[in-house]
């Protein structure tokens, strides 16, 4: 495996067709105390209401909420980005919404969210492609790795549909592709050694 | 690999241009969505660097104006949210039915989908032959098009399922006359409505109104831009006037938290507070 020794401080997840089980299959497996933000774009219905958070937020032991306008970004905190509304990344590290035209027919959009993510968060940056029907997140994995990021894919064979990760690992060169359920230990054993390389480095 | 620092010194500048040439204030804008659009708009026009698009916008009016199409962002509908709508006609309406004289304001109507909802909201409820709409948006492109209340009839059958979800009382095909790919609105929705340029980032306040309306227009400011527009919507508020937002928007955490009060708060509906507190404000 490569050696890791940069320190981590978000991680952006997108999702759609299959997303809710594969995100609480993902969260389930990590701690209440993750020291990152996670901040994840499912595609829902645009008029689906804010269940998805309470969904979630039941089955993991981390904090599940919908991002709000100008919030400050925590870490330990697992953020949605609200139906029908674009979710942006602030450099300073809050969060912005937008009614922008839908991005790949999708609003959320996971391009939108990894882009601006990328410049908040530059080289510190984890983001993780689930399973989804459509090529949304192709963008923004690109960008993620030109910037120096990580990416994670979802095996497409694992997928419930496996477009998404199919795009993203064509898009560009991933870090690593996973069954769905190492991603959680996997994302955590990897925040964990980086976190603990640069207190040594220090 | 990008270098941000020195695009985010070039985007600053641009903005600064764009600001001294034409007078368009996007400064303290939220600078995600700024930032995006911007580059759309460069990647479209083949031009490769924020500086390179500088030149072309201070020395390019037709390309300016593209550019601002692109920064305005003009997405909107006919009764969006319509549990909004729902809850303006139950529990705001009524109270406005007291008044003998009613002006409301919809500022960054954009192409004035939200000002014909309005408007049929009125008509069904009664108030509006007694009432006065301003209707303004920084972008004289999407002016006219809400002047002259013409849509594309894609949208229709979404709009017709909104209306009727927001409470709607007719039927919505009674609103419009449908040609072959659009909908002419009806005259008599806008005998009442003066549409105008208004900018919140640089222009004044507006007269004693009753109700105002600016849904999805504060997420693009950043908080002092804001705090700056709901300092004008205090002030252009008459007595016991009402303030919409949009669904994500809150008044919570600005300058104006404490002037306001919820009306019903999931809808982001507000009232200004009570006179004497109004006045110490003035003062
Ligand atoms: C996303 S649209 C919202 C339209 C409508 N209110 C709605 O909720 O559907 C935002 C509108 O705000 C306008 N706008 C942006 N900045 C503005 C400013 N400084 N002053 C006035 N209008 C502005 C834009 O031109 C655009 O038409």
């Amino acid at each position: 495996m490569i050696s890791i020794n940069k320190r981590f401080e978000a991680v952006v997840i997108g999702s759609s067709a299959g997303g809710i089980k594969a995100l609480t299959t993902v969260l389930s497996a990590l701690p209440h105390n993750f020291p990152l933000p996670i901040i994840i774009v499912q595609h829902l219905h645009p008029q689906s209401d804010s269940y998805l958070a309470q969904i979630l937020g039941a089955k993991t032991r981390l904090t599940v909420k919908q991002a709000d306008e100008k919030e400050t970004i925590v870490r330990g905190v697992v953020y949605l980005a609200p139906p029908n509304y674009h979710l942006l990344i602030e450099e300073d590290r809050s969060f912005s919404l937008s009614i922008e035209g839908h991005v790949n027919f999708a609003r959320p959009s996971v391009d939108v969210l990894f882009e601006s993510a990328v410049y908040a968060y530059r080289d510190k940056l984890i983001g993780i492609i689930l399973t989804g029907a459509n090529h949304d997140g192709n963008y923004g994995v690109k960008k993620i790795k030109q910037m120096g990021g990580y990416i994670i894919v979802q095996d497409p064979a694992t997928a419930e549909a496996n477009a998404m990760p199919l795009a993203a690992i064509a898009a560009t060169t991933v870090d690593v592709i996973l069954p769905l359920v190492q991603i959680g230990p996997y994302l955590l054993q990897l925040v964990n050694r980086s976190t603990k390389d640069s207190h040594l480095f220090k | 690999m990008e270098d941000i620092e020195t695009q985010n010194i070039e985007l600053q500048l641009l903005l600064q241009a764009i600001y001294l040439k034409y007078g368009y204030d996007f400064r303290n804008y939220a600078k995600a969505s700024i930032k995006r659009r911007i580059q759309h708009r460069m990647l479209k026009e083949g031009i490769n660097s924020l500086s390179a698009m500088q030149h072309k916008v201070l020395y390019d009016i037709a390309f300016f104006e593209r550019l601002l199409l692109d920064m305005s962002i003009n997405v909107t509908e006919m009764f969006r949210d319509p549990s909004f709508y729902l809850a303006l006609r139950k529990v705001v309406i009524p109270e406005l039915k007291k008044f003998s004289f009613l002006k409301i304001w919809h500022a960054g109507c954009s192409s004035g989908e939200e000002v014909y909802s309005m408007a049929i909201i009125l008509k069904e409820e009664g108030l509006y032959e007694r009432t006065q709409i301003y209707a303004t948006d920084m972008n004289e492109v999407v002016l006219k098009q809400a002047r002259d209340g013409i849509f594309n009839i894609s949208k229709l059958k979404q709009y017709t399922a909104n209306y009727q979800k927001s409470g709607g009382l007719e039927s919505f095909s009674d609103y419009y006359s449908a040609h072959y790919d659009h909908v002419v609105m009806n005259k008599a929705l806008k005998e009442n409505i003066l549409f105008s340029d208004h900018n919140l980032a640089t222009d004044g306040v507006f007269g004693e109104m009753n109700l105002i309306m600016c849904r999805n227009v504060l997420i693009y400011f950043n908080r002092d831009l804001q705090n700056r527009a709901l300092g004008l919507f205090f002030e252009s508020l008459g007595h016991e006037g009402y303030l919409c937002l949009g669904s994500k928007e809150s008044i919570r955490f600005s300058e104006y938290s404490h002037a306001f009060e919820d009306v019903v708060r999931e809808e982001k509906i507000y009232t200004k507070k009570s006179a004497h507190e109004e006045i110490s404000a003035y003062d």
